[in-house]
């Protein structure tokens, strides 16, 4: 029998075990419990005093917090893994394009129209004679940009916006959840058609206030629900109750518990907005020349597909590939963070 | 290994009880595992237990004892994966279960043998009415027509007392109260009158006030089909009144097994003490009250020996080595106690109060 | 049940004003249109003020608004500068879209749900990673590429299907740029039904079915699936807003004259009136099946309902 004054030291609780209270077993917390660090030092502490002799209780069983345990999952996800490698891949290449290629993409050649690969540029060259290798490289900049910095737009404003409704509810609600409402009224390719058409110049960051503007109500959405739910936990209550004051309890208690499905929708609408960006350039009201984009070269490729369908074929790949890798991460995300899925 | 309790002792409720030989349901040495991704958990290793017709057979223990894996496998409702099957049988009404094809358990589902869960809320779908719940029962088994199938559901509502069932037949399971969903939980479970019905802690998720008129209502309705019932629970109180055994159950393991006087008594392992003794009792007012120290076992690694050895405070070195098999529990005499098993090698230091 | 139509019915209201004047704004404020029908050259300024007064340009935006949406409720959705109605070239062109959009539609629920049934209830089959991976692949694609490559493969290289979608539109020739349409909502479609089944058919209520000795077939349709719907009818209705925005495209590689090719004209020369004619148009479709779905929603679960 283990010492019983070690015991109660270390577990100062030691009066919640009794037989009559439902405890869950180990396997179940593993699974739901979404421990504290002070959690898993009780119970490791416990299962201590329970085996002076075999100290080395297997660290796996112990409960651990939602990120550890979502951390400890994505590193074993062979999708994690190569969708992060492929995202470090673009986005040094979306840096520094002079890794990858010293053509410059707008030094073009007329007399190499639409020829195939050759010694020095192995995908071709587009209908202006451009080399298409190189301009696939750079293409990386403009499309990475926009996902990147209309997602960070889009999450923070949704976000700030969506948590605080959230959170006190009332007016403040119903005012941001209806303009929520109308800017999700405007479906986004048929907005940006208008919206984009009758601004003269596009340039990148038009494009990326567009993303955000039209982007933002998703985001609050899910920020809303996710707020409105820790907000009914029970250790929200109790912190209140313990005279947190708001921004306490929003900054400490609420966001670290609501952010997991911002993360993951934000992360899953990057690559859509790639996508859309693209799209826009492609429909001639994103994105215009000489900024290199996948979205132009693709628009321009399109006519001549039939005859030349490298020109299509690579920056349409390029493209793919951003987006599947930015979808598969939130997807590995969304995996390792959803608890109720496994 | 002898567990099946022979009817004589039960007590005065042991007249109603089918005395003739073949039990209703026995299970021998069941095994369940579920194979997760952090290894394999034995949720059930090795149970046995039986009911006869008419009799209540109560299933004590906590969470993740394995009370209701056994239950799910009796019903042919396991998740299959994670869960599997790993040995033993499961013998109704003379056939082994686990023997038969999916279509032949599919018909013993609700006609011959039902279960009542515990959370009527989301136990009962929100989007069909209770009236098409219940009528589902005999459109399905019966091949009722559906106004029948509606006929039959007021019925049932009545039966077990809903008030004003003819209005309420097209009400949805979120506009009844917790006691009234637990009700046509119930009624669900008698539709087609089974021969058994498992209970799986049918009032835990109810007010005290509404615990002990379900529990009437159900006691009263077995006794009238003379159905066997086992009783799935972690509340001792709940037991006391209403079942003839009981079969404790720790780590997957049935620990003791005794008619249900004897079991409050006398007990013959130190969990099932240690469970005793944590009942706030008015007569020990003002003292500090026992709590069994440490948590449950984790199903991926049960302690080697008996299972219940790093909380045990009788435990010694064979408790570390051995699995103490059930051992049949007798007076100090030697004269055997009917129905009494104990899964510890203390048994008898631990019936005598030593 | 009423007071809840009422409910959704009056938030629909500033929805649909503070939309169509969101469209109004963007097209008015940010592009002269009357600089845009001279183009490059410099207007009569005579003529130009007779332009203005006949559009009411002179008017504060608010007032012009106002006036285009009295007009709107009787159905006068203003001239083109070529002198066309803005409803006739309407009549022309939606019926091209409605056919394309419902056979998409169509497509997408029929696949989307079957697909996503399959994969949610053999969770880690073969079948389930098969859907898993395609769905990814379709997603990642974007529409315009996958348009123009189906086009090419099955439309000019095999010869299967019309390559585009000529006059007048045949369901055949609208089978291919239906599938390219509906692709990526199908795929939503079916993860999200994968995602919902897979939930729950661990539902405590699907547990129940299987104990009442149900046939596996009952289970899963009137419990699991009925159950499993209701999200994926929500995400149907403001998906039809992304099947509005891709019909744009589709219609452009297929060279289906339909909305989306008139509304691109409009763009193309700046003529506001179509322009926000056709936008307003399709938002207020959109807003309609929006509303639709909320009802919808309300019938499949009495939950809400009731509430």
């Amino acid at each position: 029998m283990p010492d019983q004054d070690k015991y109660n030291e270390a577990d100062p609780l030691s009066e919640a075990g009794t037989g009559e209270e439902e405890m869950p077993s180990a396997v179940e917390s593993r699974t739901f419990d979404l421990g504290t660090m002070e959690g898993q030092s009780l119970i490791k502490a416990e299962r201590l005093a329970d085996h002076p002799e075999t100290p080395a209780i297997e660290d796996r069983v112990v409960a651990r917090s939602l990120w550890q345990d979502a951390w400890r999952d994505l590193r074993r996800n062979p999708i994690f893994i190569i969708s992060g490698l492929l995202i470090i891949f673009l986005v040094v290449m979306a840096i520094w394009p002079g890794l990858f290629t010293s053509t410059d993409p707008l030094k073009c050649d007329l007399s190499k129209s639409q020829q195939g690969a050759e010694s020095g540029h192995p995908f071709g060259f587009d209908t202006q004679g451009c080399d298409v290798y190189s301009r696939t490289v750079h293409g990386a900049r403009a499309s990475i940009t926009v996902g990147v910095c209309a997602t960070a737009g889009a999450a923070l404003t949704g976000t700030v916006l969506g948590g605080l409704a959230g959170f006190f509810g009332g007016w403040l609600d119903s005012v941001v959840s209806r303009i929520a409402d109308i800017f999700f009224g405007i479906p986004i390719l048929l907005g940006g058609l208008v919206f984009l058409s009758v601004i003269p110049s596009q340039s990148i960051w038009i494009v990326v206030a567009f993303i955000v503007v039209l982007g933002w109500p998703q985001l609050a959405r899910i920020g809303r629900g996710a707020v409105i739910t820790a907000k009914q936990q029970d250790y929200v209550t109790a912190a209140r109750a313990l005279g947190a004051g708001n921004a306490r309890l929003m900054l400490r208690h609420i966001l670290p518990n609501a952010v997991a499905p911002i993360i993951v929708v934000a992360t899953i609408a990057l690559g859509t907005y790639i996508a859309l960006e693209a799209t826009l350039s492609f429909l001639g009201v994103g994105l215009k020349p000489p900024t290199v984009s996948w979205g132009i070269d693709i628009s321009s490729a399109a006519d001549t597909f039939r005859n030349a369908p490298h020109m299509l074929l690579y920056p349409a790949g390029a493209l793919s590939l951003t987006v599947l890798a930015f979808i598969m991460l939130g997807d590995a995300v969304r995996d390792a963070l959803d608890p109720k899925l496994r | 290994m002898s567990t099946s309790v022979s009817s004589a002792s039960a007590g005065s409720r042991a007249d109603t009880v089918d005395s003739s030989d073949a039990p209703l349901l026995q299970v021998n040495d069941l095994h369940v595992e579920f194979r997760t991704r952090d290894g394999v958990a034995k949720a059930v290793n090795g149970v046995d237990y039986s009911v006869r017709a008419g009799e209540t057979l109560a299933v004590l223990g906590e969470s993740g004892s394995g009370k209701s894996v056994t239950a799910q496998a009796i019903m042919g409702i396991l998740d299959s994966p994670p869960g599997h099957i790993t040995g033993g049988e499961i013998i109704f009404k003379g056939r082994d279960l686990l023997k038969l094809g999916s279509e032949d358990r599919r018909q013993i589902r609700g006609a011959q043998m039902a279960m009542i869960f515990q959370d009527a809320l989301s136990s009962l779908n929100p989007v069909h009415t209770v009236g098409a719940q219940l009528g589902e029962m005999y459109r399905v088994h019966k091949g009722s027509s559906r106004k029948e199938a509606t006929a039959k559901a007021i019925e049932l509502m009545d039966r077990v007392r809903i008030p004003a069932a003819k209005d309420r037949v097209n009400d949805y399971p979120h506009q009844f109260s917790g006691g009234m969903r637990q009700r046509i939980m119930i009624a669900m479970a008698l539709a087609l009158e089974p021969d058994l019905i498992i209970a799986d802690e049918p009032t835990t998720a109810l007010d005290v006030t509404v615990q002990a008129q379900v529990m009437d209502l159900l006691a009263e309705l077995q006794a009238e089909y003379h159905m066997g019932l086992i009783l799935i629970t972690h509340d001792l109180g709940v037991v006391a009144d209403v079942a003839d055994k009981i079969a404790v159950m720790y780590a997957g393991r049935i620990v003791e097994t005794a008619p249900v006087g004897e079991l409050y008594a006398r007990p013959a392992h130190p969990y099932t003490r240690g469970l005793l003794d944590s009942i706030p009792r008015l007569d020990q007012k003002g003292q500090e009250l026992y709590a069994i120290k440490g948590l449950p076992p984790n199903l991926l690694h049960i302690p080697a020996g008996c299972a219940f050895n790093p909380r045990c405070p009788r435990a010694q070195e064979i408790c570390r080595q051995e699995v103490p098999r059930l051992f049949q529990v007798t007076e100090n005499d030697g004269t055997e106690l009917a129905g009494r098993g104990s899964a510890c090698f203390f048994w008898k230091e631990t019936l005598n109060g030593e | 049940m009423g007071r809840y139509v009422l409910r959704r019915l009056l938030q629909m209201i500033p929805v649909f004003i503070g939309t169509t004047f969101l469209i109004f704004v963007m097209v008015h404020a940010l592009g002269d249109p009357v600089n845009a029908l001279f183009g490059d050259k410099a207007p009569d300024p005579a003529v130009a003020a007779q332009i203005r007064a006949q559009y009411n340009l002179n008017d504060p935006l608010w007032l012009q608004y106002v006036k285009y949406m009295g007009n709107l409720f009787r159905w006068d959705f203003g001239t083109t500068f070529s002198g066309q109605t803005v409803t006739s070239l309407l009549a022309t062109a939606y019926p091209a879209t409605l056919k394309l959009t419902a056979v998409a539609f169509t497509i997408e629920v029929v696949f989307g749900i079957g697909f996503g049934l399959i994969s949610g209830l053999r969770r880690g089959g073969v079948a389930d990673n098969s859907v898993l991976i395609l769905t990814l692949v379709v997603i990642s694609i974007p529409t315009f590429v996958t348009g123009y490559v189906l086009q090419y493969l099955i439309g000019v290289k095999w010869g299967i299907v019309p390559a585009t979608a000529g006059d007048p539109l045949t369901l055949q020739s609208l089978l291919l740029p239906g599938i390219v349409l509906a692709s990526v909502s199908l795929a939503y479609v079916a993860r999200l039904t994968r995602t919902t089944v897979a939930e729950n058919s661990k539902a405590d209520y699907v547990r129940t079915a299987t104990a009442k000795g149900l046939p596996r077939r009952r289970v899963v349709i009137n419990h699991l699936l009925r159950n499993s719907l209701i999200p994926v009818v929500t995400f149907l209705g403001t998906d039809l807003g992304a099947l509005m925005g891709g019909a744009l495209v589709t219609e452009r590689i297929f060279n289906i004259h339909g909305v989306g090719f008139y509304l691109y004209q409009g763009i193309v020369r700046q003529n506001s009136n179509t322009v926000v004619g056709f936008v307003t148009i399709l938002v207020i479709v959109f807003l309609a099946a929006n509303l639709l779905v909320d009802l919808l929603y309300a019938v499949l679960d009495p939950r809400i309902r009731y509430a």
